[in-house]
């Protein structure tokens, strides 16, 4: 059984401020974190491996640094960490991302096959939920997204069954290794580090490869060339409402503050009042 | 699938007046996507067609709706609906291959249909179905596809979409185009768009299409469907009344006073993410960019600082009332009425006041 985990190194996002004058991300102090959804797909990774046996290749794309989030995912208990970093790379968009990561799996197939590459269902930077599906497609593999639960895997017959989140219930899936998985939050809970993994993960000589070794040999596949999207510009939004109108009493007290409001909204908004009727009545 | 070569080739990205390929140029017509499940369309694809009928005004062409489906009575209804919704025509896709949503069959089916009838735009709801089939379709197509956006415009420079989406956790807003490429794919959130009225004596024309698919050929099978419980999730997007509470309500007990107030209102329970995060309520209660975009009539907000991430969730509400004992909290910025006070003690006395008019109003009625 072997897994290919793709990982992102983000911005963590709650900690995200925007300049109030100029309108640009303040990143400088803002940790890097691994997506917390690829730890999701992580973890989904190292328990197959812990019933079948085999190996967990973490992968990543991104800038050298992106190298901690990959011995962080080595601590975890990864066999193998491949960080895909050049320059080339920069300004792609999902459809570059994703033919990048495919030519990198590629490789990674070259030395050993590849049962099942795990993703997290999204990113938090950039939420698209769209690489995932594009690596899929350029692998030739079944696509299974939003995976809450993975029911059965048989390495004999080359099957795996999922229960996958859908509109308003869970489709239960079967098909066919090699597959992408796509994993939804709270699927599992990560395990801790050990030390022994922790030093493991510290000396662990990472396999760096550049746009060559990753098998990509047309640049414009990937970067700004090799991405349909452009983004035109980015801007802070604008205040659609006016300031609220605050309700104050003289007493001061809840009730009157509570009955003053009621007033007030009922007389502007008669919608509103006929709506809480029909409602409640 | 291979790897195939890009259709157009490559060029500098960046700017915005483009010479469209002549073979792309021939792409026309707004299409939506018409996501259904167990017999019913998403309401997501109908508010996609009255923002399709914008765009394909402004670019004077015509607006379609994609229907696939197991043949029937059913299948076509939904295109009866696209219809009443604001399309011109629809393309009709049937097969008893079709009947559940699988990537496979749904991701070949649309391809084909875009191939052969070449649309410009292309827009799917950014549902769980929207989102896996958007990618994979855009990713065969080799074109680009902008996820979850808030706006849709035609750029007046160059004729191109000008897809709007929320970027950094919804901190910045950013516009994105697909210059060089078609179709251009986007998708919206439910509940983004507000819906069009349906118009019953619309009616259009229906071009169908073959799959081309036998079932031997899929390679995944549906086992089993097994319907939620509970039918939260919907409920809470498409509520006419919320009422949502924050960290400002201090303890997980407290919560408690969001749902007395909500049960007097007949109302849904709304969260802001510290407080599904610390377990006060479920995780699908969560308002906001990582949660739900909702836009009720009333939406009463309790102990919410309105951080952008909250923000961008629940903005399109007809009427907003916060209650923060900061008064510097940005909510106030944005809400319609504001009560700068303990949400402990407003709370209670809202749920009475709220009681108090409703026993009045049954008595007069």
């Amino acid at each position: 059984m072997h897994s290919v985990v793709c990982i992102k190194q983000v911005p963590d996002s709650s900690q995200i401020r925007v300049h109030p004058v100029t309108n640009t991300i303040m990143r400088q102090g803002v940790p890097a974190i691994i997506n917390p959804y690829d730890l999701f797909a992580l973890e989904a990774a190292l328990k197959l491996k812990d019933r079948y046996g085999g190996r967990v290749t973490a992968l990543c794309m991104g800038p050298p640094q992106a190298e901690a989030a990959l011995r962080k995912a080595l601590s975890f208990g990864a066999d193998e960490a491949i960080l895909v970093t050049d320059r080339a790379f920069a300004g792609s968009d999902t459809l570059a991302t994703s033919f990048a990561l495919a030519s990198a799996i590629r490789q990674i197939q070259r030395d050993m096959a590849v049962d099942i590459v795990f993703t997290g269902k999204q990113t938090i930077d950039g939420d698209t939920a769209q690489v995932g599906p594009g690596v899929a497609k350029r692998l030739d593999l079944q696509l299974l997204t939003y995976v809450s639960n993975i029911d059965e895997v048989d390495l004999e017959r080359g099957e795996i069954v999922v229960q996958r989140r859908a509109e308003g219930g869970v489709q239960v899936l079967k098909t066919r290794l090699p597959a992408l998985v796509t994993v939804l939050e709270g699927i599992n809970e990560m395990r801790f580090a050990t030390l022994d993994d922790m030093f493991r993960a510290a000396r662990y000589p990472l396999k760096v490869w550049n746009r060559e070794q990753a098998g990509i040999e047309d640049v414009a596949r990937i970067g700004l060339k090799g991405s349909p999207t452009v983004v035109a510009k980015v801007f802070a939004p604008q205040a659609r409402r006016e300031r609220a109108e605050l309700i104050e009493t003289h007493s001061g007290a809840s009730s009157d503050v509570a009955a003053t409001l009621l007033a007030k909204l009922f007389t502007r908004y008669p919608q509103v009042k006929a709506q809480v009727e029909r409602q409640a009545l | 699938m291979s790897e195939q070569a890009p259709s157009p080739p490559a060029r500098p990205t960046g700017r915005r007046k483009v010479e469209l390929d002549p073979r792309l140029a021939a792409y026309k017509g707004v299409w939506v996507f018409i996501e259904h499940e167990r017999g019913a369309a998403h309401q997501v694809s109908f508010e996609l067609l009255g923002e399709g009928r914008k765009l394909a005004d402004a670019l004077g062409v015509e607006l379609a709706g994609v229907v696939m489906g197991a043949p029937g009575e059913a299948t076509r209804r939904f295109c009866a609906q696209a219809f009443h919704y604001g399309a011109d025509l629809c393309y009709l896709v049937e097969d008893p291959i079709l009947a559940e949503y699988r990537n496979e069959p749904y991701t070949r089916g649309l391809t084909d249909l875009v191939n052969v009838f070449q649309p410009e735009i292309l827009l799917l709801g950014a549902t769980t179905l929207g989102r896996d089939l958007a990618g994979s379709v855009a990713t065969t197509l080799q074109t680009g596809l902008t996820a979850d956006c808030t706006e849709l415009n035609i750029d007046p420079e160059n004729r191109s979409l000008a897809a709007t989406r929320p970027t950094f956790g919804g901190s910045l807003l950013c516009t994105i185009q697909t210059l060089n490429y078609r179709p251009q794919m986007a998708t919206v959130r439910p509940r983004v768009m507000s819906l069009p009225e349906p118009d019953t004596g619309r009616s259009g024309r229906i071009v169908e299409h073959p799959l081309g698919l036998v079932e031997t050929d899929i390679v995944t099978k549906v086992l089993e469907f097994i319907p939620d419980q509970n039918r939260d999730q919907a409920q809470l997007a498409y509520a006419d009344i919320i009422v949502s509470g924050g960290r400002g309500l201090k303890r997980p007990e407290n919560f408690q006073l969001i749902w007395d107030l909500a049960k007097v209102l007949g109302a849904e329970v709304g969260a802001s993410r510290p407080v599904t995060q610390a377990g006060w309520v479920s995780a699908d209660r969560q308002v906001g960019q990582t949660g739900k975009t909702v836009r009720p009539k009333l939406y009463i907000a309790a102990g919410i600082s309105g951080a952008i991430q909250h923000r961008v969730g629940m903005e399109a509400s007809d009427v907003i009332i916060a209650i923060n004992e900061d008064p510097a909290a940005p909510i106030f910025d944005f809400a319609t009425y504001g009560i700068v006070g303990n949400a402990m003690q407003i709370l209670p006395a809202l749920t009475e006041a709220f009681r108090q008019h409703l026993a009045t109003a049954r008595k007069a009625g």
